[in-house]
């Protein structure tokens, strides 16, 4: 198994990880990490297929679209972490209510 | 032929003006509302110049800063874009419109608003114009992020927590859509759209790829069974935003969908379109249903906009071979056509909330003369969500049974017509409310916020309610303008209607 193959498949399962713990924690802190966890193993996987062609150099344009994939990330949460307060401070817990009957 | 400005790159401005009137927004708040209408109108100007730079001079390419793709940001405009720009363009000028009387005073709220909203017309055109998988993932989130702020406005905690359903479901679409990028570059070693169109091949690395991206943009656009965040979501919001998100922001996944489909997909996925088509049933039967059975008016406009949205994914297996340019005319007008009657039922639902001071459809009466235009905005708005003739919600979809027959699929009428029936099951339910007396003289709610309403609110939702009717007419000049430039030309001119 070449190291590339190894990087890709532990940014795919953390991805997966990641989606698991978003469906089954109900704490929205967790769920915000548990997004944030998916985020690291896609950005994972672009690293790892920036290493195509082994011996060469690699390719530039995954590291750019990872940097700023980042700073996405990194506003997104932002934004999710100022929401979860207004939620917590609102409904007096950090969670989401119980959908309504669907 | 001497047009001014013929020539200028009205893809940047399309972009940049919306973006310029937000942050302008955002440093002169006092002055909020005004630099939004004049950001709208300047807004609206460079989108029609570039409509009619599309629809004359054929689709239009940019550079930005001179940098071309792989290394620059390129930008594209074509026939299938300048439909998505015209109704983002037609909703946007007409929800301006509204804010500026339904934020009477310069409250904070009202002040987020107006930047908010320029930045993601900002965004969704940005979106628009995008060929480039990583730029598309960017204004994705861009609009995300601009989207579940607006919802968050109204700041009670049923929009707080709609919100925040709203936005980790809308990360995770937009993070599954990502990973289907990696896996396409991966293998393929480009973004543009263009350029993967002759490389994408079945096998199963752009197998995966695809079905990752189908899956993350149907989570955004709010398709069975991944539907449940939109309905307290769109719910929840202050009224403009409730019209922006119903009639715009779920159509730009979409949007992104189709045509990752139409240039991409078919190569890789044959499958996939059953697939997305009995989805898009069940979304028409099931969203229906919950419309019907709910008792609060905003929640049943938001549950209609889950089943229409189905009718969108219907194209999908109906797009075959000779049945294919009807098909994909029938969904961009279905498009249109709901955003405008999306825009007026939620605008007049929120004329409704706003007179009575709740919105629970059993307690609402019509009687007084103060509401009855927004009751007639919601019944013309329906009549294009049912279907009816002369609406173009009735032109769209007869192109859609027209592909089914073509198609030899004639067992997608029974969802096509079936949501029809549903649709009018449930706007006659409210609708009749408009023709009873009530006993109560239901005079408005006397200490709900400024329970008169203004002229401005009243014309803009039934103005948009009759927009949705009157297009029916002009279905030949919106179906001229999509067939300028890919993925339209190549299907071939649309020899109906």
């Amino acid at each position: 198994m070449s190291a590339t193959l190894l990087y890709a498949i532990t940014g795919s399962g953390l991805f997966v990880l990641g989606l698991y713990a978003l469906a089954r924690h109900a704490h929205l802190l967790r769920k915000i990490i548990a997004v944030n966890v998916m985020g690291s193993g896609v950005f994972l996987v672009f690293g790892a297929l920036a290493y195509r062609t082994p011996g060469l150099v690699s390719d530039a344009v995954p590291h750019a679209m990872v940097i700023t994939g980042i700073v996405v990330a990194v506003s997104a949460t932002a934004v999710a972490l100022v929401l979860m307060l207004r939620v917590q401070s609102e409904t007096g817990r950090p969670h989401l209510p119980e959908q309504p009957s669907d | 032929m001497e047009t001014p400005f013929a020539d200028s790159p009205w893809t940047v401005w399309a972009v940049f003006t919306p973006m310029i009137g937000a942050v302008a927004a955002f440093l002169w708040p006092r002055r909020a509302a005004l630099v939004g209408c004049l950001a709208t109108l300047a807004t609206v100007g460079s989108v029609f110049w570039l409509i009619w730079q599309v629809a004359q001079l054929g689709p239009q390419y940019h550079a930005m800063g001179g940098w071309g793709a792989p290394l620059g940001i390129d930008l594209h405009a074509d026939g299938l874009s300048a439909a998505m720009l015209l109704t983002t363009a037609l909703v946007g000028a007409g929800v301006t419109l509204y804010a500026t009387a339904y934020f009477q005073q310069a409250t904070e709220t009202a002040r987020f608003f107006w930047a908010l909203w320029l930045l993601l017309w900002s965004a969704m055109n940005a979106l628009f114009l995008s060929g480039d998988l990583f730029n598309l993932y960017v204004t994705l989130e861009l609009v995300g992020v601009a989207s579940v702020a607006l919802v968050a406005l109204a700041g009670n905690s049923d929009a707080l927590t709609g919100a925040m359903r709203y936005f980790l479901l809308s990360l995770l679409g937009s993070l599954t859509y990502l990973l289907g990028v990696a896996l396409l570059y991966g293998a393929h070693g480009t973004l543009d759209i263009g350029l993967l169109s002759d490389l994408v091949t079945p096998a199963p690395a752009d197998w995966a790829a695809t079905g990752l991206m189908v899956a993350g943009l149907s989570i955004k656009t709010a398709l069975v069974p991944l539907h449940f965040w939109l309905p307290p979501a769109h719910a929840a919001a202050p009224a403009p935003v409730s019209a922006l998100l119903s009639a715009l922001v779920v159509k730009t996944s979409f949007y992104l969908l189709l045509r990752l489909w139409l240039e991409l997909f078919p190569v890789t996925a044959p499958g996939f379109g059953q697939v997305l088509g009995l989805l898009g049933a069940l979304a028409i039967f099931w969203g229906s249903f919950q419309a019907l059975r709910q008792a609060r008016l905003k929640l049943l406009v938001a549950y209609s906009t889950v089943a229409q949205i189905g009718y969108l994914f219907l194209a999908f297996p109906l797009a075959l071979t000779t049945a294919a340019a009807t098909a994909w005319a029938g969904t961009v007008l279905f498009i249109l056509s709901h955003a405008l009657a999306k825009a007026a039922m939620f605008l007049a639902a929120g004329n409704i909330l706003k007179f009575a001071g709740h919105d629970r459809i059993a307690d609402l009466g019509s009687g007084s003369p103060g509401i009855a235009l927004s009751w007639a905005a919601f019944g013309i708005a329906g009549i294009s969500i049912i279907g009816l003739p002369p609406s173009a919600g009735f032109a769209a979809k007869w192109l859609l049974l027209q592909a089914s027959f073509a198609s030899g699929q004639w067992w997608w009428l029974i969802p096509i017509v079936g949501g029809s029936l549903l649709a009018a099951a449930y706007m006659f339910k409210v609708a009749g409310l408009a023709f009873l007396p009530n006993d109560q003289g239901d005079q408005g709610d006397p200490k709900a916020a400024g329970a008169r309403l203004s002229r401005r609110m009243k014309w803009t939702a039934l103005g948009f309610a009759l927009g949705a009717l009157a297009m029916g007419f002009a279905t030949p000049q919106i179906l001229a303008l999509l067939d300028s430039g890919t993925p339209f030309a190549q299907l071939g001119a649309v020899g109906v209607l």
